[in-house]
């Protein structure tokens, strides 16, 4: 029982090793690292990585991928900023800044699948438009003074004296759970793991090959804009050279969480510990103290590297023995 | 006769760029206007030409790359790089190499040669996605730059060879901007290969299906690196002009977003971005049509930032027009009709 | 067994670019009744299905299900119709686990959630029908393709089927497997389903069919009781008066027996790992050496073999008498050897370039990089095989892609004629072909043999390979079970091989 159980998870099992394999790393190598609160400011930092991660795992498991999450979120803090300075209404601000990137996200995914546009050029145009947009907006960096997002991005949820969470964990926990129900209990998770194996046969098999694909590109954008609000209330200011290549980030924690770039396999669970692999990498760095902080990026790209080619060897080895004979059963001849 | 006309890939780039060039002659005061001063030209039009040196180098690159069905989002990264190494090697700062100017322009220039072996073995024989692959080094490249320059932004100018340096990428010759001669150089060596050996074909060929062409013999490998490998020389060759210009290296800016521009004056240029036949020349005239739409918008006293919009919106345009489902779809609606009543009469016909 | 129609076709027309697929055609399915659909390949069998599932939109014609017009706009529609159909390409998706793939798009649910324990007790016990037991949350790639051949027909019953299309079902089962699934088809006949066999196993329509309609060049030949049309009568009908003539040509030319032909290439002990077993092959000059066996067997495998596109694990490949290591196909074609291969559009053709690069390809790749075939040279060649093969184009600058498929065919075998080969192999060379350019191309391949060239030939239809080859080579399981010469070759001889094998 046991065996298969690991069996079935074995990707994530890995992934969740090597997060503590860092972490146990961390606390024997600096002082006060294996303090409670470092390991909640792993979701505490990167609540909106995870969030973007939620939204970019069910593209990969589809079989595209979406290079313009990094450019929303910017977008989403710009176009927040801005807005709530000249006194609109907070809760207004963040369903707008929803609704478009949920709709940006639906025209690329149409552009996609009707008019046949690779998914990396559409998304490539999607980052242009929301980073252009930014600049017309303005070129320098605005602050958000606005109450509410004050409120929320000061709120500690105190789980102890020396312990406590902002809502933007919460926020992204409830994702990661959501996604989770949705990708193992619907139908449209189901069907997004079917297209991402093999889309052809999804449409033979009589699924709505076009609705899950431009679904997955509206859910990434939602989970991008989302990704920007909470962004938003940890930086409280927008700035249009913010977030470049958190793209990378978001891809980098689907694949070392086990999601394969092929489309078909993945889950959220072990995206989101992809994410807080790179948290760890980036606390140890800070740890440190003399490394700058571009050695993280350096340091994922690595692991980034290392997953992929892992995983081209695992597929090239697995073609070849699926082939074993099958010995024959003893034949008889009737005809 | 329109189609033979549209079909022809410099046609509608040649357009757009003179259409361009008309408008500002209309509304720029003095924009063709050529002078010479201190022996050398000076105008707009030099300008542009200067200008779009860079771009136009990551162009040629870009092309090949392109026209293979994959990618290259690594060119910025490496353009960084390869500043810091030269800007660091002339001043001194790497003690490794000494400082001559030679030494770090070969460094340099190799440094963006191994980053196209890079790329080239993760896409040619690990077989990962192009947009995934140099991905990883978009973003571990900018990182190694930082890491080079140590965080700072070098500047040269207390250098011994800083004159010269700076000559490469600001200075003339005969009275036009040294740039354009590189650029010049580096354009007819590549036509020469494309064009007087089976390059250009075989690479037509496996952009068009890569299967059918390893099985008629092609060396379809072999042929991916290499255009990687040119991508990334020109990528580290203009990112020398680059640093040049300003004396220094500024690891956070330079190329910052250039691939996109490399991308969109390839798309301009009319070769379709999912790969197949291509042509360089285009692309070089994507490049000049990008940065005469920078000049104009400047000379209008629009917001520079305006130009990042336009581009956006040029590219998404593309995109769709090369699509063949989107052209029936929006262009199938007037055929509709006639084809209907071409249905009609032949099912007239076959009742009776 | 019920006599009213179930399913009527009438007067079914499609066009496609270049090629009448179909011209008022009928077809009629009655309810608890095994109808087989007959045809060589290019026929237009697999276009009638697809027409009447809503892959393809017909041009012209009327469809009836139960009396009442139907017109499916997509496979679903098709499927909510009552039509379910099941591939020769197993059209599942591998990722998921077999009681997933049984039931997606329709899954049972629980207070709104999947219910998976549903799915896999129901899965449990249909496949228990079927006689197989496995465990039914396993992912599905991890089966052989016959398993997978048998969950994609459990799907199709499951789904509650008025008319079950099966598409060349039994092309990777073995005997066993294969009488298994006609339990399950005579099981599903008396349940009053009508089933659409597809085939080109001819016995195997004996063996179940109760009706047979043959259509031949897009046209209906005519609809039969199994029981009344003698087998000879059947296979005269499918290739009409061509298999007259055609044998009497190649009678003449396999009539000088194998003497003295000299070996152009010996695979001693050669196999790929996870493609082809060990097997050992002489290939003579001046001969037609025919690859045959079911799909899946290791035919293409072995040709991708000695073309160096699959990389040899053990054994040695010696051609001329020298050992040669073939690591690409470039090596093989440096050394005289040529591959048309079995999927043109994947594998042949490019698509956006014209006839005349197409032509060069391979000959361009033979001499490398640097030495380039100039222009006018480049036309020159193109021009001569174009008339040589009488290859129907406007002009040398067409874009192959815009040619019929015996055209494109035709440009694909230009190609590696151009390159002067001592080897030439053909995969499946007149799939897909209007009966007219199968005939040239069938003749043409004798033609070379007469001059000197080694040719291997492989094709599904049993009929066309006895026509040409003079030495069978027959293979099942992905491996070479052994050889067959002159007046031993007939189908009889080589089903007996294959069933009998280890």
């Amino acid at each position: 029982m046991i065996n298969s159980v690991l069996k079935k998870n074995f990707s994530i099992i890995i992934t969740i090793c090597l997060f503590l394999a860092l972490f146990i790393i961390g606390s024997f190598t600096y002082k006060g690292f294996s303090n409670a609160q470092v390991f909640l400011n792993l979701f505490v930092d990167n609540a909106y990585l995870i969030v973007v991660a939620v939204g970019m795992t069910f593209v990969l498991i589809s079989g595209g991928i979406d290079i313009s999450v990094g450019s929303v979120v910017a977008f989403v803090c710009m176009f927040s900023a801005d807005l709530l300075q000249k006194g609109w209404n907070p809760l207004m601000v963040m369903v707008l800044s929803l609704v478009i990137g949920t709709f940006g996200g639906y025209i690329m995914g149409y552009m996609i699948h009707y008019y046949g546009v690779q998914p990396f050029i559409a998304t490539l145009a999607g980052q242009f438009l929301y980073r252009g947009i930014c600049y017309v907006i303005s070129t320098e960096s605005i602050s958000i003074t606005d109450p509410t997002y004050s409120f929320i991005a000061n709120y500690q949820i105190k789980l102890a004296p020396k312990m406590y969470l902002s809502l933007s964990v919460v926020i992204a926990i409830l994702m990661v759970i959501i996604a989770t129900i949705v990708l193992k209990y619907t139908k449209f998770g189901r069907n997004i793991y079917a297209v991402g194996g093999n889309e052809k046969s999804a449409g033979l098999m009589g699924l709505p090959v076009a609705r899950i694909k431009i679904g997955v590109y509206a859910l990434s954008g939602f989970c991008a804009a989302l990704g920007g609000i909470v962004f938003s209330f940890y930086t409280l200011s927008g700035y249009g050279l913010q977030n470049i290549g958190l793209e990378m980030d978001a891809i980098a924690s689907a694949v070392i969480g086990g999601t394969l770039l092929t489309g078909g396999v993945g889950t959220v669970i072990g995206s989101m510990f992809g994410v807080l692999i790179q948290g760890v990498i980036q606390t140890i760095i800070i740890f440190q103290g003399n490394l700058s902080s571009w050695w993280t990026k350096v340091a994922v790209a690595a692991l980034l590297c290392l997953f992929v080619v892992l995983q081209r060897v695992i597929e090239t080895r697995g073609q070849q023995v699926k082939h074993v004979k099958v010995p024959r059963k003893e034949a008889t001849i009737s005809k | 006769m329109m189609n033979k006309l549209v079909k022809s890939r410099l046609f509608w780039p040649l357009i757009a760029l003179i259409v361009l060039l008309l408008f500002n002659a209309i509304f720029t005061k003095n924009f063709f206007s050529i002078q010479i001063v201190d022996g050398h030209l000076y105008g707009n039009i030099i300008d542009i030409l200067k200008n779009v040196a860079p771009l136009a180098l990551l162009a040629i690159g870009m092309t090949m790359v392109i026209a293979t069905g994959g990618i290259d989002i690594s060119v910025g990264s490496v353009v960084a790089i390869s500043g810091a190494l030269a800007c660091s090697i002339i001043d001194d700062r790497m003690k490794i190499f000494g400082n001559g100017l030679i030494t770090a322009l070969v460094i340099a220039l190799i440094s963006g040669i191994i980053c196209g072996i890079w790329n080239g073995i993760l896409v040619a024989k690990v077989k990962i996605q192009p947009v995934v692959a140099t991905l990883i080094l978009m973003t571990a490249g900018r990182g190694i730059a930082q890491l080079i320059t140590k965080g700072k932004i070098v500047t040269i100018n207390s250098a011994a060879m800083v004159n010269e340096y700076y000559f490469i990428g600001a200075g003339y010759l005969l009275g036009i901007p040294f740039a354009v001669f590189i650029v010049l150089i580096a354009l007819i060596i590549v036509l020469i290969f494309v064009k007087r050996t089976a390059f250009g074909l075989f690479l037509e060929s496996l952009g068009t299906n890569n299967r059918s062409s390893h099985l008629a013999g092609i060396k379809v490998d072999k042929l991916i690196l290499i255009t990687y490998v040119v991508s990334g020389f020109m990528a580290a060759l203009a990112g020398i002009l680059i640093s040049s210009n300003i004396k220094g290296a500024d690891c956070n800016n330079a190329g910052l977003f250039i691939e996109l521009d490399a991308i969109l004056a390839v798309a301009i240029g009319g070769n379709s971005l999912n790969g197949g036949r291509f042509s360089i020349t285009s692309s070089i005239v994507g490049a000049l049509v990008i940065q005469c739409l920078t000049t104009t918008v400047y000379a209008l006293g629009v917001q520079p930032q305006i130009i990042s919009l336009v581009k956006a919106i040029v590219i998404i345009a593309i995109c769709l027009f090369q699509s063949n489902q989107f052209r029936e779809a929006v262009f199938g609606c007037f055929n509709h009709s006639k084809k209907s009543k071409n249905l009609l009469s032949k099912k007239g016909a076959q009742i009776s | 067994m019920a006599i009213e129609p179930l399913l009527t076709m009438r007067k079914i027309c499609k066009d496609f670019p270049g090629v009448k697929a179909l011209t008022d055609v009928n077809f009629t399915l009655r309810a608890g009744e095994i109808h087989a659909l007959l045809g060589e390949n290019g026929a237009g069998k697999s276009t009638l299905i697809k027409v009447l599932t809503g892959v393809e939109k017909l041009d012209d014609g009327q469809i009836e299900l139960n009396g009442e017009g139907i017109l499916a706009k997509n496979p679903k529609h098709a499927q909510a119709l009552g039509i379910s159909t099941v591939y020769q390409e197993v059209n599942l998706c591998a990722n998921l686990s077999v009681a997933e793939n049984i039931f997606i798009g329709r899954e049972p649910k629980k207070n709104g959630l999947i219910d998976w324990k549903t799915i896999n007790t129901r899965t449990k016990e249909l496949l228990k029908k079927l006689n197989i037991d496995i465990d039914v949350s396993q992912i599905l790639g991890q089966y052989s393709v016959a398993i997978q051949q048998m969950i994609a027909i459990a799907r199709a019953i499951d789904i509650d089927a008025k008319v079950l299309i099966l598409d060349e079902p039994t092309s990777s089962l073995d005997t066993t497997e294969c009488e298994k699934l006609f339990a399950v088809m005579r099981q599903l006949r008396s349940e009053g389903i009508g089933i659409v066999f597809v085939t080109h196993f001819l016995d195997q329509v004996y063996a179940v069919s109760d009706r047979i309609t043959i259509l031949r060049n897009g046209q209906l030949v005519g609809e039969f009781l199994a029981e009344k049309l003698p087998k000879i009568e059947l296979i005269g009908k499918m290739i009409g008066k061509d298999y007259d003539t055609l044998s009497q040509t190649i009678k003449n030319s396999n009539d000088d027996k194998n003497t003295d032909k000299k070996i152009f290439l010996r695979a001693e002990k050669a196999s790929s790992i996870g493609n082809i077993e060990a097997f050992t092959l002489d290939i003579k000059k001046s001969e037609v050496l025919g690859l045959a066996g079911l799909l899946g067997s290791g035919r293409s495998e072995t040709a991708r073999v000695i073309f160096g596109a699959d990389k040899l694990s053990t054994g040695e490949i010696v051609i001329n008498g020298k050992k040669e290591t073939l690591n690409r196909p470039l090596d093989a074609i440096k050394k005289g050897i040529a591959y048309c291969p079995e999927d043109r559009k994947t594998d042949g053709i490019l698509g956006n370039l014209s006839i005349r690069e197409n032509i060069i390809l391979a000959l361009q790749a033979k001499y490398g990089l640097f030495k380039f075939i100039g222009h006018k040279e480049q036309e020159e060649i193109a021009d001569r095989y174009i008339k040589l093969l009488e290859i129907k184009t406007p002009s040398r600058e067409q874009l192959i892609k815009n040619l019929s498929g015996g055209n494109q065919q035709k440009v694909i075998l230009a190609r590696w004629l151009a390159t002067n080969p001592d080897l030439l192999i053909l995969d499946e060379p007149t799939r897909g072909i209007d009966v007219g350019t199968k005939a040239e191309i069938q003749k043409l391949v004798v033609q070379l043999a007469d001059e000197g060239m080694a040719v291997i030939f492989i094709s599904s239809e049993m009929d066309e390979m006895i026509r040409c080859c003079s030495r069978m080579a027959v293979f099942s399981e992905k491996q070479k079970l052994g050889e067959i010469q002159g007046d031993e070759i007939s189908e009889q001889e080589i089903m007996k091989m294959i069933a009998g094998g280890k």
